[in-house]
């Protein structure tokens, strides 16, 4: 049974340069406790994609079901409800820059109706979770990206999710930071068994972290499989150019160094 | 001209008078622009629930309000201050037109400030679960806390402005000292002192409002 399904996404943005379909007809499932990429160049639709799983962008069309619950017809309150136990990572970490990482992590409690003194509680464990505890006084000024990501994180966390969502959550990062970040997504799926939607551009993020993958293009996934066999057999135009991309750059680095 | 301990005396309670009038109009000015910047901000198309009709109307109430001169409408409230204190000169008289004036213009300063919240904090409270209430209140209002104490400042020093200017009909304050003697009575002096008081005044008023707002920025590493 799947744990997540999006059946026939369909969404089209009107802008005053005309329209721009940004999801043309995707579907696609995620089984409990996966790890699941999406990829694909910028401009795909990958970002509208993921903000449909928890209707911050509502689709014109297609249903997103979440164990077997249909996201798209619950009412304002019911979804507020749902979105609490659907976690999202982004790519600029979107912390609140006037709170502290400490009351940054209590945030999603507060939305829970937890009290302040149990949240801060609970953040500091949370924040133990990704190795920051001695940050939790500081403010997200001071920190630099991949702390930033793990205060995301933990924020995350503290909302108790069964799915996490990452939209490009190691695009501003560099190399090394990248990889301990996915580590610590890896460490948290499997701890906790905790389903996740990974957006991206980079191969080495489906290649580190996911179990299956799609590949999107102009608004439609034109590949998707385990993703041992999606990247040593590409079918698709679209994840051959992937591939590529990864060679070149995997050149360019034996060269460089 | 003679600075007696009368003129002194004077001067001092212009200045309470003055600093009476201003805070209580900021005040009350606040209770109504703070609403009217949120729903400003709120039913924007790029609010957290647009609402286009009801911008409108806020819109150009908004406008009509900021756009008549405050003389004018010291003047045209001449009745409704009556009614609401029972006299149309003084001190608590011209708090009336005070907040009248004051409230679309820090409704529009409110407006900007919480627009300039990053869209990006906005949508992490929202995938969240947060209701509108919660965002206004944690997100939009704690993240914009330096610019609103920056625009409570400006405010200060705008209403302190249209204050001196209700001395002309008898408003209260240093404004009707200035007018009073330097206009009516040509003591020149007297005047140029309370004008220099005006300024000291609104200097401190600035000067106190931009250290508090570095002070509690912690957007400063
Ligand atoms: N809010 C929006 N308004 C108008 N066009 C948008 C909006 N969001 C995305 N788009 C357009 O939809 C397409 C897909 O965008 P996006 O989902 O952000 O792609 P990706 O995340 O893969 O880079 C792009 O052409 C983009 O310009
Ligand atoms: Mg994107």
């Amino acid at each position: 049974m799947a744990f997540l399904e999006a059946e026939q996404l369909f969404k089209t943005f009107h802008t005053a340069n005309g329209d721009v379909e940004a999801l043309k007809g995707v579907s696609f499932s995620v089984k409990k406790g996966q790890i699941y990429g999406v990829i694909g160049l910028s401009g795909a639709g990958k970002s509208t994609l993921v903000r449909c799983i928890n209707l911050l962008e509502r689709p014109d069309k297609g249903r997103i079901l979440l164990e077997d619950h249909d996201m798209t017809a619950l009412t304002d309150a019911e979804l507020r409800k749902e979105r609490q136990s659907i976690g999202m990572i982004f790519q600029h970490f979107n912390l609140l820059m006037q709170r502290n990482v400490l009351d940054n992590v209590c945030l999603p409690m507060e939305i829970a109706g937890i009290s302040k003194k149990d949240a801060r509680k609970k953040a500091l464990e949370y924040l133990e979770a990704v190795g920051l505890a001695n940050k939790a006084h500081a403010f997200p000024v001071q920190l630099s990206g991949g702390q930033k990501q793990r205060v995301a994180i933990a924020r995350v966390l503290a909302g108790k999710p069964k799915l996490i969502l990452c939209d490009e959550a190691t695009s501003a990062l560099d190399p090394e930071t990248t990889g301990t970040i996915l580590h610590l997504l890896q460490e948290i799926n499997k701890k906790h068994q905790i389903t996740m939607v990974v957006i991206t551009h980079e191969m080495r993020v489906i290649e580190e972290l996911c179990d299956e993958v799609a590949v999107l293009e102009s608004g439609r996934i034109v590949e998707s499989g385990l993703v041992s066999k999606v990247f040593n057999d590409p079918q698709s135009e679209a994840a051959k150019r992937l591939l590529l991309v990864r060679q070149t750059q995997d050149i360019l680095k034996g060269t460089g160094e | 001209m003679q600075i007696d301990s009368q003129i002194v005396g004077l001067l001092l309670e212009g200045i309470r008078d003055t600093l009476y009038m201003v805070l209580v109009s900021t005040i009350l000015g606040y209770a109504l622009g703070l609403p009217l910047g949120i729903m400003l901000a709120v039913s924007d198309k790029n609010g957290i629930r647009p609402r286009p009709a009801l911008y409108r109307i806020l819109d150009i109430i908004t406008n009509i309000l900021r756009s008549i001169p405050f003389l004018i409408l010291l003047i045209l409230l001449i009745p409704v201050t009556r009614a609401l204190v029972g006299k149309s000169y003084g001190s608590t008289a011209t708090i009336v037109p005070l907040t009248i004036a004051a409230a679309p213009f820090i409704g529009r300063m409110v407006e900007s400030s919480l627009k300039e919240v990053d869209q990006g904090v906005i949508e992490a409270a929202q995938s969240m679960g947060a209701s509108d209430g919660t965002i206004v209140w944690k997100v939009l209002l704690g993240e914009a806390r330096i610019s609103l104490i920056v625009g409570v400042t400006i405010s200060l020093g705008t209403i302190l402005g249209y204050s001196a200017m209700a001395g002309v009909v008898g408003g209260g304050g240093l404004g009707d000292i200035a007018i009073r003697y330097g206009y009516y009575r040509w003591e020149t002096g007297i005047m140029l002192i309370t004008v220099a008081i005006i300024v000291v005044l609104v200097q401190i008023l600035q000067w106190i409002g931009m250290r508090i707002a570095k002070k509690l920025d912690r957007r400063i590493p």
